[in-house]
């Protein structure tokens, strides 16, 4: 194959990537988009090994051997997984991207001229700038992906762990990293490579471990953005257009979203990168002085209110992923569907663990997706709305972002529930949210908690409709 | 000014790629609706594993030297993980998109 053929066909796979996620503008085009994208994966995939094909028997029996451990591996994975594990999974795969950019490097590296980059040990400099580039930038990416995968799944606590000197020890980082990219440049010798690595695995470390638990929708798309950049940086150690078009895309995708996420927190993108958010700092700000009762009430006196209503509004929030209730609440929304109730579903942007978390698990559980709000887009109806029903939500309902200047969170975009005649709160307990911040929401008139687990207490509300 | 004797370095060609495809994933990622956020993060981490060409070229290289053994266990591995992430990254994004259904009328 002339290297013009597999050029062009690079820039072919490279377009239908672009149309895989342009498919994801509405649910309608999205499988669609979703096929364009294996597509110009298998088209990437066969012109490789159709312009560099394995150069003996055993290399063959080696990729053959790797992409039936691999894909099977990844295919079992991407069945059995449950989808309230979507974050922990996403920060998985993430880290396999930065891992696979790192050895894709050390390859180049040791092998330079299977790659048109040089000799061993005589490899171009410019070629040497941009393999560090993605070499430092996968490392990073691999160990601050399964830092935020540990605290994702829970195996590790979600609370920021703050180094004494942090700041400094992470300026002292960057400095050795960029120091040894030029003996890199200069020397060209395997010291500085793996020097390069180990010092970016550090840091990954590092930046992930003081970002609390409620930070983790901005950091996972962080990591998505970094493989992004990670994946552009071999792709220019490559010349493969291929590879630096989809580096591009899934880079600024996750700058994206970690804006999107950052602005619907009212938090600047440096304060979430500097973490410590979410600890016990937090908690100063809190009301707590003049503590009124709240309102208990019980599922057979939910299920009265509900029935009667005319319009309802339901406002997931992370809660009930933990407890899986989404089922049992497709299931009460129906009930009240039945009996002429209208229902909607708002979704705070940050609410869950990823960037629209929430929206899968309602698809998941058949709610249909025209009856699921953002923000903006249903902000105004609580007014209107008998009803706020607020499953396991808290921080993005509470009003002190609007009425308290010393809040923490004031100023954080939130969904104005009180605006409903009344708001009924599932939590286990009228403990604070995430942020360690009360919710003054919980001591009002016309709120009525029903303490218990999300999911049980919905079933009891179903059983007693 | 002599014109013909100069040649633009391929490096500038490969910056004009990436830096147009920032400004597309730009636009493109703006229009992708908040309901599919989801998806586009499995999609993105299943795309960004076209690294395996990557994978592919080291894990095929011919055992010329010393540095040939290492090349080939490095893309092995580097093969595993980014196949793990194509089917796995496309597979549970289906799976996904899958469930999104309108209202049943």
């Amino acid at each position: 194959m002339s290297a013009n053929l597999s050029a062009f066909l690079y820039l072919v796979a490279g377009v239908l990537f672009i149309l895989s996620l342009r498919g994801l503008s509405s649910p309608a085009s999205s499988r669609q988009g979703n096929l364009f994208g294996m597509i110009g994966m298998a088209i990437a995939v066969a012109t490789t090994l159709a312009s560099h094909p394995p150069a003996d028997g055993v290399a063959w029996v080696l990729v053959i051997l790797a992409v039936a451990i691999g894909g099977g591996i990844g295919a079992v994975i991407a069945r059995r997984v449950p989808m309230t594990s979507m974050p922990e999974l996403v920060a998985a795969f993430h880290s396999l991207v930065g891992m696979a950019a790192v050895l894709v490097a050390a390859g180049a590296f040791y092998a330079p001229e299977a790659f048109d980059i040089g000799t061993p040990g005589n490899i171009h400099a410019s070629s040497l700038v941009e393999m560090s580039l993605g070499v430092a930038i996968g490392a990073l990416t691999f160990t601050g992906s399964v830092i935020a995968f540990l605290k994702l799944s829970a195996r590790m606590s979600g609370a920021p762990i703050i180094l004494p000197f942090r700041h400094i020890i992470n300026i002292v980082l960057v400095l050795a990293l960029v120091f040894f990219i030029f003996g890199l440049v200069r020397s060209g010798s395997a010291v500085d490579f793996w020097l390069i690595t180990i010092l970016a695995l550090a840091l990954g470390v590092l930046m992930i471990i003081p970002i609390g638990g409620a930070d983790m929708p901005v950091v996972i798309s962080m990591l998505n953005s970094y493989s992004g950049w990670a994946a552009a940086g071999i792709g220019f150690t490559l010349g493969n257009s291929a590879l630096i078009i989809t580096g591009a895309l899934v880079g600024s995708s996750g700058a994206i979203l970690s804006y999107i996420m950052c602005h619907a927190m009212n938090r600047s993108f440096i304060s979430v990168i500097l973490g410590g958010f979410g600890g016990e700092t937090a908690a100063a700000g809190g009301g707590g002085g003049e503590q009124k009762p709240a309102k208990l009430g019980s599922a057979d006196d939910a299920a009265f209110i509900m029935k009667n209503a005319q319009k309802v509004i339901i406002v997931p929030g992370y809660g009930m992923a933990v407890a899986q209730a989404q089922h049992a609440l497709r299931e009460m929304g129906d009930i009240l569907k039945k009996e002429g109730v209208e229902v909607k579903y708002a979704i705070h942007p940050v609410a869950g663990r990823m960037p629209g978390h929430m929206n899968v698990l309602l698809a998941e559980a058949n709610v249909p997706y025209d009856e699921v709000f953002e923000l903006e887009d249903i902000n105004s109806e609580f007014a209107q709305a008998d009803i706020a029903f607020v499953i396991g939500a808290n921080d993005v309902t509470n009003p002190a972002a609007e009425e308290d200047k010393t809040s923490p969170i004031y100023g954080m975009p939130v969904l104005q529930v009180w605006k409903a005649g009344t708001v009924m709160f599932i939590k286990r307990s009228l403990a604070s949210g995430y942020a360690g911040i009360d919710n003054p929401l919980f001591y009002r008139d016309n709120t009525m908690m029903l303490l218990g687990d999300a999911k049980k207490v919905t079933e009891n509300i179903v059983k007693a409709m | 000014m002599e014109h013909a004797a100069q040649v633009v370095d391929p490096f500038i060609f490969r910056l004009s790629i990436f830096v147009l495809a920032v400004f597309v994933g730009y636009f493109v990622v703006w229009s992708v609706t908040p309901a599919l956020h989801t998806p586009l993060m499995s999609v993105t981490n299943a795309i960004s594993s076209v690294i395996v060409v990557g994978a592919l070229l080291a894990v095929g290289v011919g055992m010329v030297s010393s540095g040939s053994g290492w090349a080939r266990g490095f893309g092995f591995v580097a093969l595993i993980f980014a196949c793990v992430n194509i089917f796995g990254g496309f597979l549970v994004t289906q799976r996904m998109l899958a469930m999104y259904k309108k209202k049943s009328k």
